[in-house]
Protein backbone atom coordinates (compact mmCIF):
# COMPACT_ATOMS: atom_id res chain seq x y z
CA UNK A 1 0.00 0.00 0.00
CA UNK A 2 2.84 2.25 0.49
CA UNK A 3 4.42 1.70 -2.23
CA UNK A 4 1.51 2.27 -4.12
CA UNK A 5 1.12 5.66 -2.46
CA UNK A 6 5.02 6.55 -3.11
CA UNK A 7 4.73 5.70 -7.03
CA UNK A 8 1.68 7.95 -7.31
CA UNK A 9 3.50 11.15 -5.26
CA UNK A 10 6.72 9.96 -7.43
CA UNK A 11 4.81 10.42 -10.76
CA UNK A 12 3.28 13.50 -9.20
CA UNK A 13 5.71 14.88 -7.48
CA UNK A 14 8.69 14.32 -10.21
CA UNK A 15 6.18 15.72 -12.83
CA UNK A 16 5.70 19.04 -10.69
CA UNK A 17 9.11 19.53 -10.21
CA UNK A 18 10.37 19.24 -13.74
CA UNK A 19 7.73 22.08 -14.73
CA UNK A 20 8.54 24.19 -11.34
CA UNK A 21 12.58 23.81 -12.20
CA UNK A 22 11.95 24.00 -16.06
CA UNK A 23 9.22 26.49 -16.89
CA UNK A 24 8.99 30.25 -16.27
CA UNK A 25 5.28 31.64 -15.08
CA UNK A 26 4.14 34.33 -12.71
CA UNK A 27 3.19 32.15 -9.34
CA UNK A 28 6.29 29.98 -10.20
CA UNK A 29 8.22 31.38 -7.19
CA UNK A 30 5.36 31.34 -4.56
CA UNK A 31 4.34 27.53 -5.90
CA UNK A 32 7.89 26.53 -4.71
CA UNK A 33 7.73 28.12 -1.22
CA UNK A 34 4.50 26.22 -0.99
CA UNK A 35 5.85 22.98 -1.95
CA UNK A 36 8.65 23.64 0.47
CA UNK A 37 6.13 24.31 2.99
CA UNK A 38 4.15 21.63 2.26
CA UNK A 39 6.79 19.33 3.51
CA UNK A 40 6.06 20.02 7.45
CA UNK A 41 2.39 19.23 6.41
CA UNK A 42 0.87 17.53 9.54
CA UNK A 43 -0.46 14.13 8.85
CA UNK A 44 -3.61 14.55 10.71
CA UNK A 45 -4.77 17.87 8.98
CA UNK A 46 -3.92 15.79 5.54
CA UNK A 47 -6.15 12.97 7.21
CA UNK A 48 -9.01 15.37 8.36
CA UNK A 49 -9.05 17.07 4.70
CA UNK A 50 -9.24 13.74 2.86
CA UNK A 51 -12.01 12.58 5.83
CA UNK A 52 -13.80 15.48 4.97
CA UNK A 53 -13.39 15.44 1.16
CA UNK A 54 -14.45 11.37 1.45
CA UNK A 55 -17.03 11.40 3.39
CA UNK A 56 -20.63 10.60 2.17
CA UNK A 57 -21.51 14.19 3.92
CA UNK A 58 -18.61 15.27 1.55
CA UNK A 59 -17.86 16.60 -1.91
CA UNK A 60 -16.15 13.29 -2.88
CA UNK A 61 -18.43 10.90 -1.11
CA UNK A 62 -19.90 9.59 -4.04
CA UNK A 63 -16.92 7.25 -4.83
CA UNK A 64 -17.48 5.76 -1.64
CA UNK A 65 -13.82 5.78 -0.83
CA UNK A 66 -13.73 6.48 2.87
CA UNK A 67 -12.31 3.51 5.14
CA UNK A 68 -10.51 1.86 1.95
CA UNK A 69 -7.05 1.04 1.24
CA UNK A 70 -7.79 3.80 -1.89
CA UNK A 71 -8.67 6.28 0.35
CA UNK A 72 -5.66 5.31 2.54
CA UNK A 73 -3.00 5.75 -0.24
CA UNK A 74 -4.57 9.01 -1.35
CA UNK A 75 -3.71 10.13 1.96
CA UNK A 76 -0.09 8.44 2.09
CA UNK A 77 0.47 10.03 -1.50
CA UNK A 78 -0.55 13.49 -1.00
CA UNK A 79 1.78 13.24 2.46
CA UNK A 80 4.52 12.09 0.13
CA UNK A 81 4.24 13.95 -3.10
CA UNK A 82 5.42 17.49 -1.67
CA UNK A 83 8.57 16.01 0.10
CA UNK A 84 9.56 14.49 -3.40
CA UNK A 85 8.88 17.29 -5.55
CA UNK A 86 10.68 19.52 -3.23
CA UNK A 87 13.63 17.56 -3.23
CA UNK A 88 13.69 16.56 -6.90
CA UNK A 89 13.36 19.93 -7.46
CA UNK A 90 15.68 21.58 -5.66
CA UNK A 91 18.36 19.64 -7.86
CA UNK A 92 16.36 20.23 -11.47
CA UNK A 93 16.92 23.73 -10.66
CA UNK A 94 20.49 23.39 -10.17
CA UNK A 95 21.21 21.30 -13.13
CA UNK A 96 19.03 23.66 -14.69
CA UNK A 97 21.09 26.51 -14.18
CA UNK A 98 24.37 24.98 -15.32
CA UNK A 99 23.84 22.68 -17.85
CA UNK A 100 20.32 24.51 -19.09
CA UNK A 101 21.98 27.12 -21.55
CA UNK A 102 24.64 24.67 -22.82
CA UNK A 103 21.52 21.89 -23.80
CA UNK A 104 19.63 25.35 -25.41
CA UNK A 105 22.44 26.07 -27.46
CA UNK A 106 22.41 22.35 -28.74
CA UNK A 107 18.99 22.56 -29.95
CA UNK A 108 17.01 21.20 -27.18
CA UNK A 109 14.03 22.08 -26.23
CA UNK A 110 12.67 21.93 -22.62
CA UNK A 111 11.26 18.57 -23.42
CA UNK A 112 13.76 17.52 -24.81
CA UNK A 113 16.47 18.21 -21.98
CA UNK A 114 14.16 17.32 -19.18
CA UNK A 115 14.80 13.26 -20.21
CA UNK A 116 18.63 14.34 -19.78
CA UNK A 117 18.36 16.44 -16.99
CA UNK A 118 15.92 13.41 -14.52
CA UNK A 119 19.36 10.78 -16.07
CA UNK A 120 21.51 13.34 -14.13
CA UNK A 121 19.50 13.71 -11.16
CA UNK A 122 18.55 9.97 -10.93
CA UNK A 123 20.85 9.77 -7.41
CA UNK A 124 18.65 12.60 -5.83
CA UNK A 125 15.87 11.47 -7.53
CA UNK A 126 16.22 7.94 -5.99
CA UNK A 127 16.79 9.21 -2.60
CA UNK A 128 13.84 11.77 -2.40
CA UNK A 129 11.80 8.87 -3.41
CA UNK A 130 12.97 6.96 -0.49
CA UNK A 131 12.49 9.33 1.62
CA UNK A 132 8.41 9.75 0.85
CA UNK A 133 8.56 6.06 0.74
CA UNK A 134 9.73 6.37 4.63
CA UNK A 135 6.85 8.77 5.08
CA UNK A 136 4.49 6.77 3.73
CA UNK A 137 5.56 3.86 5.65
CA UNK A 138 6.05 5.46 8.80
CA UNK A 139 2.42 7.34 8.92
CA UNK A 140 0.07 6.56 11.59
CA UNK A 141 -2.51 9.53 11.57
CA UNK A 142 -4.07 9.85 8.75
CA UNK A 143 -4.39 6.34 7.58
CA UNK A 144 -6.09 5.87 11.00
CA UNK A 145 -8.81 8.73 10.08
CA UNK A 146 -9.75 7.79 6.54
CA UNK A 147 -8.58 4.22 6.58
CA UNK A 148 -10.78 3.45 9.91
CA UNK A 149 -8.07 0.54 11.21
CA UNK A 150 -10.18 -2.10 10.14
CA UNK A 151 -8.86 -5.57 10.83
CA UNK A 152 -7.89 -7.57 7.64
CA UNK A 153 -8.68 -4.84 5.63
CA UNK A 154 -7.11 -0.98 6.29
CA UNK A 155 -5.07 -2.03 9.37
CA UNK A 156 -1.65 -1.30 8.49
CA UNK A 157 1.62 -2.32 10.44
CA UNK A 158 1.41 1.46 12.02
CA UNK A 159 -2.54 1.54 13.27
CA UNK A 160 -1.88 -2.58 14.44
CA UNK A 161 0.85 -0.70 16.72
CA UNK A 162 -1.39 1.49 18.04
CA UNK A 163 -4.20 -0.92 19.01
CA UNK A 164 -1.76 -3.23 20.71
CA UNK A 165 -0.87 -0.88 22.86
CA UNK A 166 -4.15 0.22 23.58
CA UNK A 167 -4.95 -3.20 24.59
CA UNK A 168 -1.94 -3.43 26.65
CA UNK A 169 -0.08 -5.94 24.83
CA UNK A 170 3.03 -3.85 25.01
CA UNK A 171 5.19 -6.91 23.80
CA UNK A 172 3.37 -7.28 20.64
CA UNK A 173 3.50 -3.55 20.16
CA UNK A 174 6.68 -3.23 20.03
CA UNK A 175 7.19 -6.43 18.27
CA UNK A 176 5.17 -5.06 15.42
CA UNK A 177 6.95 -2.01 15.62
CA UNK A 178 10.45 -3.74 15.54
CA UNK A 179 9.11 -5.49 12.12
CA UNK A 180 8.01 -1.84 11.14
CA UNK A 181 12.18 -0.64 11.69
CA UNK A 182 13.13 -3.86 9.83
CA UNK A 183 10.80 -3.05 6.60
CA UNK A 184 12.13 0.68 6.68
CA UNK A 185 15.64 -0.29 7.17
CA UNK A 186 15.75 -2.94 4.60
CA UNK A 187 14.03 -0.50 2.12
CA UNK A 188 16.59 2.21 2.58
CA UNK A 189 19.58 -0.41 2.19
CA UNK A 190 18.15 -1.50 -0.72
CA UNK A 191 17.83 2.00 -2.09
CA UNK A 192 21.21 2.28 -1.32
CA UNK A 193 22.80 -0.54 -2.98
CA UNK A 194 20.39 -0.07 -6.18
CA UNK A 195 21.94 3.55 -6.10
CA UNK A 196 25.54 2.01 -5.83
CA UNK A 197 25.53 -1.05 -8.08
CA UNK A 198 23.46 0.64 -11.18
CA UNK A 199 23.05 4.58 -10.81
CA UNK B 1 2.36 9.39 -17.48
CA UNK B 2 2.70 5.76 -18.00
CA UNK B 3 3.43 5.37 -14.45
CA UNK B 4 0.57 8.04 -13.47
CA UNK B 5 -1.96 5.50 -15.37
CA UNK B 6 -0.80 2.36 -13.55
CA UNK B 7 -0.78 4.18 -10.31
CA UNK B 8 -4.62 4.85 -11.14
CA UNK B 9 -5.09 1.63 -12.15
CA UNK B 10 -3.89 0.02 -8.96
CA UNK B 11 -5.62 2.98 -6.73
CA UNK B 12 -8.93 1.67 -9.10
CA UNK B 13 -8.38 -1.70 -8.62
CA UNK B 14 -8.02 -0.84 -4.75
CA UNK B 15 -11.31 0.55 -4.47
CA UNK B 16 -13.15 -2.39 -6.78
CA UNK B 17 -11.63 -5.14 -3.92
CA UNK B 18 -14.01 -2.67 -1.90
CA UNK B 19 -17.15 -3.82 -3.62
CA UNK B 20 -17.73 -7.17 -2.15
CA UNK B 21 -20.77 -7.59 0.19
CA UNK B 22 -19.54 -5.97 3.23
CA UNK B 23 -21.01 -3.17 5.71
CA UNK B 24 -19.44 -0.77 8.22
CA UNK B 25 -20.40 -1.21 11.63
CA UNK B 26 -19.24 2.03 13.71
CA UNK B 27 -18.60 0.82 17.30
CA UNK B 28 -17.24 1.74 20.31
CA UNK B 29 -13.51 0.72 22.00
CA UNK B 30 -14.77 -1.29 24.34
CA UNK B 31 -16.26 -3.88 22.12
CA UNK B 32 -13.63 -3.90 20.54
CA UNK B 33 -10.69 -3.90 22.88
CA UNK B 34 -11.96 -5.98 24.88
CA UNK B 35 -12.16 -9.06 21.50
CA UNK B 36 -15.83 -9.07 21.66
CA UNK B 37 -16.56 -8.59 18.24
CA UNK B 38 -13.34 -10.03 16.89
CA UNK B 39 -14.82 -13.18 18.12
CA UNK B 40 -18.18 -13.23 17.44
CA UNK B 41 -18.67 -11.41 13.97
CA UNK B 42 -16.58 -14.00 12.08
CA UNK B 43 -19.75 -16.41 13.38
CA UNK B 44 -22.06 -14.00 11.45
CA UNK B 45 -19.82 -13.57 8.33
CA UNK B 46 -19.61 -17.50 8.10
CA UNK B 47 -23.90 -17.90 8.17
CA UNK B 48 -24.80 -14.73 6.07
CA UNK B 49 -21.12 -13.84 3.52
CA UNK B 50 -21.76 -10.63 4.69
CA UNK B 51 -18.11 -9.20 5.65
CA UNK B 52 -18.32 -6.16 8.48
CA UNK B 53 -15.52 -3.54 8.85
CA UNK B 54 -15.45 -2.51 12.36
CA UNK B 55 -14.19 1.04 12.94
CA UNK B 56 -13.77 0.85 16.64
CA UNK B 57 -14.49 5.16 18.09
CA UNK B 58 -15.92 6.25 21.11
CA UNK B 59 -19.19 6.49 21.27
CA UNK B 60 -19.18 10.45 20.48
CA UNK B 61 -17.33 9.79 17.57
CA UNK B 62 -19.12 6.63 16.07
CA UNK B 63 -22.16 8.41 16.56
CA UNK B 64 -20.94 11.46 14.36
CA UNK B 65 -19.61 8.78 11.64
CA UNK B 66 -23.00 7.71 11.10
CA UNK B 67 -24.44 10.80 10.86
CA UNK B 68 -21.94 11.63 8.19
CA UNK B 69 -23.84 8.75 6.33
CA UNK B 70 -20.01 6.49 6.98
CA UNK B 71 -21.64 4.00 8.56
CA UNK B 72 -24.39 1.04 7.77
CA UNK B 73 -24.88 0.40 11.26
CA UNK B 74 -23.73 1.70 14.62
CA UNK B 75 -23.43 -0.44 18.13
CA UNK B 76 -22.67 2.32 21.16
CA UNK B 77 -23.64 2.72 24.78
CA UNK B 78 -24.17 6.11 25.65
CA UNK B 79 -28.63 6.65 26.59
CA UNK B 80 -27.74 10.19 26.17
CA UNK B 81 -26.16 10.27 23.30
CA UNK B 82 -28.69 7.88 21.30
CA UNK B 83 -31.12 9.11 22.12
CA UNK B 84 -30.09 13.14 20.62
CA UNK B 85 -29.43 10.89 17.65
CA UNK B 86 -32.51 9.07 17.05
CA UNK B 87 -34.15 12.56 17.76
CA UNK B 88 -32.41 14.43 14.74
CA UNK B 89 -33.79 11.28 12.86
CA UNK B 90 -30.15 9.65 12.21
CA UNK B 91 -31.20 6.01 13.60
CA UNK B 92 -34.66 4.31 13.48
CA UNK B 93 -34.43 1.47 15.73
CA UNK B 94 -32.82 0.36 18.31
CA UNK B 95 -32.51 -3.21 19.73
CA UNK B 96 -30.75 -3.65 23.74
CA UNK B 97 -27.78 -6.21 22.80
CA UNK B 98 -25.52 -6.41 25.56
CA UNK B 99 -24.63 -5.54 29.34
CA UNK B 100 -21.57 -5.21 30.92
CA UNK B 101 -20.84 -3.12 34.00
CA UNK B 102 -18.25 -0.34 34.66
CA UNK B 103 -16.06 -0.19 38.06
CA UNK B 104 -13.18 2.13 39.30
CA UNK B 105 -9.89 0.88 39.33
CA UNK B 106 -6.78 2.13 40.24
CA UNK B 107 -3.45 1.24 42.19
CA UNK B 108 -3.21 -1.21 44.93
CA UNK B 109 -2.64 1.32 47.35
CA UNK B 110 -5.60 2.91 47.47
CA UNK B 111 -4.54 6.17 48.18
CA UNK B 112 -8.45 7.87 48.14
CA UNK B 113 -9.70 4.86 50.77
CA UNK B 114 -12.13 3.54 48.33
CA UNK B 115 -11.15 -0.28 47.79
CA UNK B 116 -14.05 -2.77 48.27
CA UNK B 117 -16.80 0.42 48.73
CA UNK B 118 -19.93 -0.15 46.13
CA UNK B 119 -20.67 3.54 46.18
CA UNK B 120 -20.05 5.88 43.22
CA UNK B 121 -20.87 9.05 44.30
CA UNK B 122 -18.83 8.43 47.70
CA UNK B 123 -15.87 6.98 45.94
CA UNK B 124 -16.05 10.48 43.72
CA UNK B 125 -16.35 12.59 47.02
CA UNK B 126 -12.91 11.06 48.72
CA UNK B 127 -11.02 11.27 45.69
CA UNK B 128 -11.79 14.66 44.87
CA UNK B 129 -11.33 15.56 48.62
CA UNK B 130 -7.90 13.81 48.82
CA UNK B 131 -7.35 14.80 45.26
CA UNK B 132 -5.96 11.25 44.17
CA UNK B 133 -5.21 11.43 40.83
CA UNK B 134 -7.68 10.02 38.15
CA UNK B 135 -7.47 9.67 34.68
CA UNK B 136 -10.57 10.64 32.47
CA UNK B 137 -10.93 9.66 29.12
CA UNK B 138 -12.75 12.96 27.80
CA UNK B 139 -13.69 11.91 24.32
CA UNK B 140 -17.22 11.86 24.27
CA UNK B 141 -17.08 8.44 24.71
CA UNK B 142 -20.34 6.63 25.76
CA UNK B 143 -17.91 5.08 28.78
CA UNK B 144 -16.60 9.48 29.52
CA UNK B 145 -20.41 9.85 29.12
CA UNK B 146 -20.81 7.50 32.30
CA UNK B 147 -18.27 9.05 34.31
CA UNK B 148 -19.04 12.53 33.90
CA UNK B 149 -22.75 12.02 34.68
CA UNK B 150 -21.18 10.12 38.02
CA UNK B 151 -19.48 13.20 38.67
CA UNK B 152 -22.42 15.64 38.51
CA UNK B 153 -24.51 12.94 40.55
CA UNK B 154 -21.78 13.75 43.15
CA UNK B 155 -22.09 17.25 42.49
CA UNK B 156 -18.53 17.60 41.93
CA UNK B 157 -16.89 19.43 39.05
CA UNK B 158 -13.37 17.63 38.79
CA UNK B 159 -12.78 19.74 35.15
CA UNK B 160 -8.94 21.86 35.68
CA UNK B 161 -8.43 20.18 38.91
CA UNK B 162 -4.42 19.23 38.63
CA UNK B 163 -4.94 15.53 39.84
CA UNK B 164 -7.90 15.09 37.38
CA UNK B 165 -6.22 14.30 33.67
CA UNK B 166 -7.92 14.40 31.04
CA UNK B 167 -6.28 12.20 28.09
CA UNK B 168 -8.12 12.48 25.45
CA UNK B 169 -7.64 9.18 24.23
CA UNK B 170 -9.75 5.21 24.24
CA UNK B 171 -10.08 2.93 27.12
CA UNK B 172 -6.94 1.10 26.39
CA UNK B 173 -5.13 4.71 26.42
CA UNK B 174 -6.81 5.37 29.42
CA UNK B 175 -6.04 2.24 31.26
CA UNK B 176 -2.06 2.42 29.99
CA UNK B 177 -2.24 5.75 31.42
CA UNK B 178 -3.77 4.78 34.75
CA UNK B 179 -0.56 2.30 34.91
CA UNK B 180 1.59 4.68 34.49
CA UNK B 181 0.70 7.08 36.97
CA UNK B 182 -0.83 5.10 39.76
CA UNK B 183 -3.92 6.83 38.72
CA UNK B 184 -7.90 5.92 39.24
CA UNK B 185 -10.00 5.56 35.84
CA UNK B 186 -13.63 4.41 35.34
CA UNK B 187 -13.47 1.13 32.76
CA UNK B 188 -15.99 -0.79 31.15
CA UNK B 189 -15.26 -4.21 32.63
CA UNK B 190 -14.65 -6.06 29.38
CA UNK B 191 -11.82 -3.86 28.47
CA UNK B 192 -10.65 -4.45 31.88
CA UNK B 193 -10.68 -8.03 31.74
CA UNK B 194 -8.94 -8.41 28.68
CA UNK B 195 -6.11 -5.91 29.42
CA UNK B 196 -2.73 -7.04 29.23
CA UNK B 197 -0.83 -4.03 31.19
CA UNK B 198 -2.43 -3.58 34.36
CA UNK B 199 0.58 -3.88 36.29
CA UNK B 200 -0.50 -1.94 40.29
CA UNK B 201 -4.43 -1.66 38.86
CA UNK B 202 -6.98 -3.43 40.40
CA UNK B 203 -10.82 -3.21 41.08
CA UNK B 204 -11.56 -0.56 43.61
CA UNK B 205 -15.30 0.44 43.29
CA UNK B 206 -17.92 -2.16 41.68
CA UNK B 207 -21.72 -2.85 42.47
CA UNK B 208 -23.38 0.58 42.52
CA UNK B 209 -26.33 0.41 40.42
CA UNK B 210 -25.46 3.23 37.83
CA UNK B 211 -22.61 1.16 37.26
CA UNK B 212 -25.40 -0.77 34.50
CA UNK B 213 -23.66 -0.60 31.11
CA UNK B 214 -25.86 -1.61 28.27
CA UNK B 215 -24.71 -1.90 24.59
CA UNK B 216 -27.07 -0.79 21.61
CA UNK B 217 -27.08 -1.49 18.01
CA UNK B 218 -28.85 1.03 16.37
CA UNK B 219 -30.14 1.23 12.82
CA UNK B 220 -29.71 4.18 10.30
CA UNK B 221 -32.36 6.15 8.31
CA UNK B 222 -32.50 5.19 4.60
CA UNK B 223 -33.94 8.52 3.92
CA UNK B 224 -31.38 10.37 5.75
CA UNK B 225 -28.84 8.45 4.50
CA UNK B 226 -29.26 6.76 0.90
CA UNK B 227 -26.14 5.54 0.42
CA UNK B 228 -26.66 2.96 3.90
CA UNK B 229 -26.59 -0.69 3.26
CA UNK B 230 -29.91 -0.42 5.11
CA UNK B 231 -30.69 -4.77 4.15
CA UNK B 232 -26.48 -6.62 5.23
CA UNK B 233 -27.59 -4.07 8.16
CA UNK B 234 -30.65 -4.84 9.12
CA UNK B 235 -29.28 -8.94 8.73
CA UNK B 236 -26.01 -8.18 11.48
CA UNK B 237 -28.83 -6.04 14.00
CA UNK B 238 -30.86 -8.89 14.34
CA UNK B 239 -28.41 -11.40 14.59
CA UNK B 240 -26.96 -9.42 17.59
CA UNK B 241 -30.15 -9.46 19.18
CA UNK B 242 -31.41 -13.15 18.15
CA UNK B 243 -30.43 -16.28 19.73
CA UNK B 244 -27.48 -17.02 17.49
CA UNK B 245 -25.40 -13.75 18.05
CA UNK B 246 -26.82 -13.76 22.10
CA UNK B 247 -25.43 -16.92 22.65
CA UNK B 248 -22.06 -16.17 20.80
CA UNK B 249 -22.05 -13.04 23.13
CA UNK B 250 -22.59 -14.50 26.35
CA UNK B 251 -20.09 -16.87 25.68
CA UNK B 252 -17.08 -14.96 24.85
CA UNK B 253 -15.24 -14.69 28.17
CA UNK B 254 -11.69 -13.83 29.73
CA UNK B 255 -10.00 -15.75 32.32
CA UNK B 256 -13.18 -17.49 33.10
CA UNK B 257 -15.66 -13.94 33.57
CA UNK B 258 -17.81 -13.57 31.43
CA UNK B 259 -17.46 -10.24 29.25
CA UNK B 260 -20.81 -9.16 27.96
CA UNK B 261 -24.02 -10.58 29.05
CA UNK B 262 -26.78 -11.16 26.33
CA UNK B 263 -29.75 -8.84 26.62
CA UNK B 264 -31.89 -8.90 23.64
CA UNK B 265 -35.41 -7.86 25.49
CA UNK B 266 -35.93 -4.58 25.27
CA UNK B 267 -36.90 -2.75 21.09
CA UNK B 268 -36.83 0.29 21.46
CA UNK B 269 -39.14 2.24 18.63
CA UNK B 270 -39.08 6.04 18.08
CA UNK B 271 -42.60 7.51 18.74
CA UNK B 272 -43.92 4.59 20.73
Amino acid sequence: MSAAATLIAAALGIAAASVLALVSFPARSVLVVAVNALLGLPPVVIGLVFYLLLSHSGPLGWLDLLFSPAAMVAAQAALAAPIICALVHRSLERSWAEFGPPLRILGASRLRALPVLLGMNRRAIATAILAGFGRCLSEVGAVLMVGGNIAGHTRSLTTSVVLQTSMGNLETALLLGLVLVGVSVAVSAGGIALGGARL
Amino acid sequence: MRKLSLSLAVLLALGGAAQAESIVLASTTSVDNSGLLAKILPVFTKATGIEVKVIAQGTGQALATAAHGDADLVLVHDPDAEAKFIAEGHGILKREIAWNDFLFVGPKSDPAGIAGTHDAVAALAAISSKHAAFVTRGDTSGTDAAEKRLWKKAGINPAGADWYRDIGGGMGAALNAAAAMNAMVFTDRGTWLSFQNKRDLVALVEGDASFINRYDVIQLNPVLHPNVKIEPARKLAEWLAGPDGQREIGAVAQGGEQLFHPDADKVYVPGT
